[in-house]
Order: C-alpha cells, then sequence, then structure tokens
C-alpha cells in the first residue's frame, strides 16, 4: 500500500531496502519507510519482529546491513551527530539515573541537549508542570511508579523540543489510565508539530497513530492509516455466535477460506479470505455439524489486519529467520 | 568539547556519588583500614617467635647463649624440650614456630668448631625461615674472653648499615608504597565500572542518543575521581605521619604531583576496561588481573632488583612500579620530581596511551 499524497519534503524519515542482520539472525528485512512530517506514525509488531532494531537504525545507534536512510533530511549514519541535536529518543526500558531527583534528570538532560543555559530554568518549570511533577521535582526518579517514569522520560525526551521524537514501546509497563494520559501527552506535541514514532504491540494503540506500518519477521507487510488498512479487509470479517463455541472453532478451521477463528466469550471471531462466498460455506458447515449458530459480518478492525497481513507472509518469513 | 556538557557530566557523577552511602565510606575506609593492617599487623621484622629449645648440654656456656637468643626478642621461650625429637613433634603440631636445639656434646663441638647448636624451622613460612638466618648470625659466645672457630666467628662481624630507615622499621617503607596500592585499587575499580554501570542500567542507549561527545563523556566520568584520590592520599599520608611517623623528607607539593600522575595513569587504565567489560562484574575481574602483578612485582612485597627479567619487564609497564620509585625517592630520600623525571614521563605515557585507546574505543552505537 502506498503513502497518501504527501509532497516529497513534508517526510520526515525515508528508509528504502533497510535491513539490519546479527549474525544468522535478519532482525530488519529490506523494509521500506516514509513517515510524514507532524503525524504519529505506528510500528505495530510482535516481541521480536524488528521494531526496535528499526528506530535505532533510524537514529544512528546501530549501522544497517544494506539500505538508505533519511530522517529530517539528514544522511544517516553518516550524519547521525548532527540528527541528535534534533531528535528525541525515549528508550524502551527507563533510561534517566534513577538515583537523581526529577530536577537533577531534567537538568542534566538540558545541558546535555543544549538548552540554552538562561532558558534552563524556565524550560524545566515548564515541563514540570506540563507533566505534573511539580511537587515532585525532588524526588529521586528511582521511588517512582512505572507511569510516573513514562512520563519523566518522556519530558526528558522533549526537553530541547526536538523535531522528531522516537518512542521504543513507552507504555509497556504501564496501567491502562496512565497510557490514556500519556497518549495526550503524544498528541499535544504532535498538534505543536513534532513527528512521532511509536512502537507498540497494543492494538488500541496502533489505533490511535495517524499512520501505522505493521512489522512480523523484520518485514513491513502492511502500512496506511488505520482506517485504509481495515477498509481493505472489508467483508472478511465474521462474528459466530453459536451455543457450543469450541465445537464451532474446531469446525471452523477446517473449512476453506478461513484464515484464522479467534474466541471472544461466547462468540467467535473469524477471518475469511474473502467476503460474500465464504459466509455460506461457513453456514453451510455449521448446519451439517448440526450447529445451531449465528453468522453476521462485522466490521474489521487492527487485529484482523494484523493476523491477515502476518499469516500470508508466514511461510516466507520463517524461512529468512532460519 | 563543550565545558557545558562536561560540567554536567561531573556534576551527576558528583550527585549520584553523594546518595551511594557505601561507595562513599569505602573512599575513606579502604584507605584507613589498609594503612592500619600494613602499618601494624605486616611487620617484617619479626619478633617473638614461639620457640622451643632442648639445651641437653646444660653448661654455663649453653645457657648463656640460649639467654642471648631470647634477649634479641627474635624468640618467645614456650617450650622447655628434653630431646630433639620433642621440639619436631611441637613444631608440626605448630605449637611452635623455630627450636634450638644444644646438644649434649656442646663444648666439645664449640672447641673443635664443629656444628654446635641446631636451630629447627618451621619452613611452611619464608619469613619465619630468615628470621631464623638471623638468629644463627648471633656468635655462639659473646664475651671476649671466649675462644671461637674463626669459621663460626665470621657472621657477627659483618656490620650493617642501613640508610633512609635506619631502624629498618617497616612502616617507613610500606606507607609512601601504600599511598600508590591504594589509589591502584579504588582508582581502577571505580572507574572500571563506571561506563559499564551505565550500559548495564540503560543509561547509555539514553546517552549515546544525545550530542554528548565520548570525550565529554569519559572525561567528565573521571574527573571527580582525581579528587578523591587526593582525598586518599591525604588520609594516608597524615595518619602514616601520626600513627607511624613517616617522614616526607621531599617536598610535600612533588607527592601531590606524584600521587595526581598514578591517579591519571589508573583512571585512564579504569576507563579503557570500562569499554571493554560487558558487565560490572568483568570489570571487577579485570581489575584483579591488573592488580594481584602490581602488588607482587611492583616492588612494594619483594624487591624489584631479585625479580626474574621477564617479571621486571612486566613491572615496567604497570604504573605502580613508576610510581613507588617516585614516592620513596621524594619521602625518603629527598628527591625532587624533576630529578626523577623518567618515571614521571613514564607515567604520563601510560596515561596518554590509555585514555586515548579508551575514547577510541567507546562508540556512539550499540553494535
Amino acid at each position: 500500500m502506498n503513502a497518501a499524497p504527501v509532497a516529497d519534503g513534508d517526510f520526515a524519515i525515508r528508509a528504502h531496502g533497510l535491513t539490519r542482520r546479527f549474525g544468522d539472525l535478519l532482525a530488519v528485512d529490506r523494509v521500506d519507510l516514509a513517515v510524514p512530517r507532524a503525524h504519529v506514525y505506528g510500528f505495530l509488531g510482535p516481541n521480536g519482529s524488528g521494531k526496535s532494531t528499526t528506530i535505532r537504525m533510524l537514529c544512528g545507534l546501530l549501522l544497517p546491513t544494506a539500505g538508505q536512510i533519511e530522517v529530517l533530511g539528514l544522511r544517516i549514519p553518516q550524519q547521525a551527530e548532527a540528527l541528535r541535536l534534533r531528535i528525541g529518543y525515549m528508550t524502551q526500558r527507563f533510561a534517566l539515573f534513577e538515583d537523581l531527583t526529577v530536577r537533577e534528570n531534567l537538568e542534566f538532560l538540558a545541558a546535555v541537549q543544549g538548552v540554552p543555559r538562561h532558558d534552563t530554568r524556565r524550560r524545566i518549570d515548564e515541563l514540570l508542570a506540563q507533566f505534573d511533577f511539580t511537587d515532585r521535582a525532588g524526588q529521586l526518579a528511582g521511588t517512582m511508579s512505572g507511569g510516573q517514569k513514562q512520563r519523566l522520560a518522556l519530558a526528558g525526551a522533549v526537553i530541547h523540543k526536538p523535531e522528531l521524537l522516537f518512542l521504543d514501546e513507552p507504555t509497556s509497563a504501564v496501567d491502562p489510565e496512565s497510557r490514556r494520559d500519556f497518549w495526550e501527552k503524544l498528541f499535544d506535541l504532535a498538534d505543536a508539530g513534532t513527528t512521532l514514532l511509536i512502537s507498540t504491540h497494543y492494538m488500541d494503540e496502533a489505533e490511535r497513530c495517524h499512520r501505522l506500518a505493521i512489522l512480523d519477521h523484520g518485514r513491513l507487510v502492511a502500512d496506511g492509516t488505520p482506517a485504509e488498512l481495515t477498509g481493505a479487509l472489508a467483508g472478511r470479517s465474521l462474528l459466530v455466535h453459536a451455543a457450543q463455541p469450541r465445537r464451532a472453532q474446531q469446525l471452523l478451521t477446517k473449512i476453506d477460506g478461513v484464515r484464522s477463528v479467534a474466541q471472544i466469550g461466547n462468540s467467535l471471531r473469524v477471518l475469511c479470505d474473502d467476503g460474500g462466498a465464504a459466509i455460506e460455506r461457513i453456514r453451510a458447515g455449521l448446519r451439517q455439524a448440526g450447529l445451531t449458530a449465528e453468522v453476521e459480518p462485522v466490521a474489521p478492525n487492527l487485529e484482523d489486519v494484523f493476523v491477515a497481513s502476518t499469516a500470508r507472509h508466514a511461510p516466507a518469513a520463517a524461512e529468512s529467520a532460519a | 568539547m563543550k565545558w557545558r556538557r562536561l560540567f554536567a557530566v561531573m556534576l551527576k557523577e558528583l550527585r549520584q556519588l553523594r546518595r551511594d552511602r557505601i561507595t562513599l565510606a569505602m573512599i575513606l575506609g579502604i584507605p584507613i583500614v589498609q594503612l592500619v593492617l600494613f602499618g601494624y599487623a605486616i611487620n617484617l621484622n619479626l619478633r617473638g617467635l614461639a620457640a622451643g629449645i632442648a639445651d641437653e648440654a646444660n653448661t654455663a656456656a649453653s645457657r648463656e647463649l640460649v639467654m642471648d637468643m631470647v634477649a634479641s626478642g627474635v624468640i618467645a621461650p614456650r617450650l622447655a624440650a628434653t630431646s630433639p625429637a620433642q621440639l619436631t613433634d611441637a613444631l608440626r603440631r605448630g605449637r611452635i614456630s623455630l627450636g634450638v636445639v644444644v646438644p649434649p656434646d656442646f663444648e666439645a663441638r664449640r672447641f673443635d668448631g664443629r656444628e654446635a647448636v641446631q636451630v629447627l624451622v618451621d619452613g611452611s613460612d619464608t619469613v619465619v625461615q630468615s628470621a631464623a638466618v638471623q638468629l644463627a648470625q648471633l656468635p655462639l659466645d659473646s664475651r671476649p674472653t671466649a675462644n671461637l672457630a674463626p669459621l663460626l666467628q665470621s657472621p657477627g662481624q659483618i656490620s650493617v648499615v642501613s640508610f633512609y630507615n635506619p631502624q629498618r622499621r617497616s612502616a617507613v617503607n610500606i606507607v609512601p608504597g601504600l599511598v600508590g596500592v591504594i589509589l591502584t585499587m579504588t582508582m581502577v575499580l571505580f572507574t572500571g565500572v563506571a561506563i559499564v554501570r551505565e550500559r548495564e542500567r540503560g543509561n547509555m542507549e539514553l546517552l549515546i542518543a544525545t550530542p554528548i561527545s565520548r570525550s565529554e563523556l569519559m572525561v567528565g566520568k573521571v574527573t571527580p575521581y582525581v579528587g578523591i584520590g587526593l582525598v586518599q592520599t591525604t588520609v594516608v599520608l597524615m595518619l602514616g605521619a601520626w600513627l607511624f611517623h613517616v617522614p616526607i623528607a621531599g617536598s610535600v607539593a612533588d607527592v601531590y604531583a606524584t600521587a595526581m600522575l598514578l591517579i591519571l595513569a589508573n583512571l585512564s587504565l579504569g576507563l579503557l576496561i570500562s569499554t571493554r567489560a560487558q558487565s560490572q562484574f568483568q570489570a571487577m575481574q579485570m581489575t584483579f588481573f591488573v592488580f594481584l602483578p602490581s602488588i607482587l612485582l611492583s616492588g612494594f612485597m619483594f624487591p624489584f632488583a631479585g625479580m626474574p627479567r621477564v617479571a621486571q619487564w612486566i613491572s615496567e609497564v604497570l604504573p605502580l612500579t613508576h610510581f613507588l620509585r617516585l614516592i620513596r625517592g621524594i619521602m625518603l630520600r629527598g628527591a625532587s620530581l624533576a630529578e626523577l623525571w623518567p618515571d614521571a614521563l613514564a607515567l604520563l605515557a601510560f596515561s596518554a596511551v590509555m585514555m586515548t585507546a579508551a575514547i577510541l574505543r567507546f562508540h556512539k552505537r550499540l553494535d
């Protein structure tokens, strides 16, 4: 799928044929990327799908085995040092100093990131207010909760107002309420013109992105807006209400054209290879087996997109990973 | 190199150090404990060795000899035995470390010039052995009228004159060297774990994604430890003067300049270790890999001159060797640092090589 019409200079990140090998393991396999400016761009994929490796190559922390990268108009890794002044990077693991206080951490980052000296105090106070740390400025970072640490890490990553922010699974250790809160902050940043590249394995987070790319076994298997991605599956998602869902599930997996069956409460969510024809085959199959069931088409969601795009590539991906 | 970023790293290190109570305690604890241990416990001039004496002759002359031995202070009589067998038994069981046997025909042997007294030694301890040699040098009869065999007489006629430490107190030799040993241990260890710790705690991935430069990070991280090294030097020198009356014959400024040279050498070595090690545990192992040869080959414990050629080559590479030559020269012989320039130059060269290697080895990348 191609990117939506965006003028050439409006991309924050462009990558072509991006590849990274660790010994025998092909961690990232010929990935092409185009991330528009001022967007929240998501990387969706399971653990080990190459999300972190890709992000690290894009900010110049890892050398690509092959491929071209251009970030904010700079060639990476050659111009990585120049890029570091203009990006923020929030690591997967909390990377600020646990034995420094909130304010001390921000003071250190302000100096290192080159926030003008006369501006430092005002900028830190501003961040403390914005990220709700005003009454915790003197608390050691190590004594805070997971959600608070993530907020502090984000505050630290944007202290120098970067044009582009990389976030590597920022919410993996955070409760749902903190996550919602965290995403509000991300949209505030995007509104102010910052481009955000965020990796996640949560479907609900992926749905919030302006655009997203689905990675599986190091390959980019789908990309587009969430609506484009789900729209492409129109008519292929069904919901089966059966009296005996486990038995119905066993039966359905054997029917031609059924890609996957997942139980959700008392219902089964079925993804088919094509719309229309499959629904009749399923109804017939259930009737023959003597199972009473109701079949209705539903709107596809990102999970369906994920299953549809990863299953198609699974055999090839398994080969290349071996 | 930007001063602001450099100071930010230094300030961060100091703030972290301030909250690390155990490390803070070690900064002062290590010099104090080592000084007291080496100064008091490790006394190479042995006194009061537990001894057994079997005087089978029991003549006036033999009793006189035994009393001379006891009066030397080297031995303390614990056991009056009746036979040599009783002595070897006590020796084996560890009750005594030294036995003196005076045979029944002592008078006749002494007159003939044959071996008249036997000293049995616990050879499992080399220091005790050397003490026994000291004992054997006692003249068989200190009275001038005695009729002694010429062979046995000769050892007593050699007089030893010791310069710079006339009372042969170990502390005077050990304390200046101890400054170097403590700096070698703590400085290499502190910086050895400095970079690895950030890597282990996950701080490094963030740091290398910032505009901070390699040299800003390296220099900023080690500079606070220079101050710590100078504090440790001061503690050892002051305690040494107070507890053991160790003099400083040369200039105090030269002593500190020398300490500074060793601190720089050790900090840059620690940094190099830190860029190599994958974990703090590995960094500590590497530190001890360097520390042990430093202690053994530098001349701190065993005299440099007595070492085989290969060991001498190795010790020329160790910063502690050069430091010991400098500090003993300045503190004990009253030499000036300028007079001892080759060793000072060696330390500077060592620092420059190690620091360059460390900065070159450290990449702002994860692979």
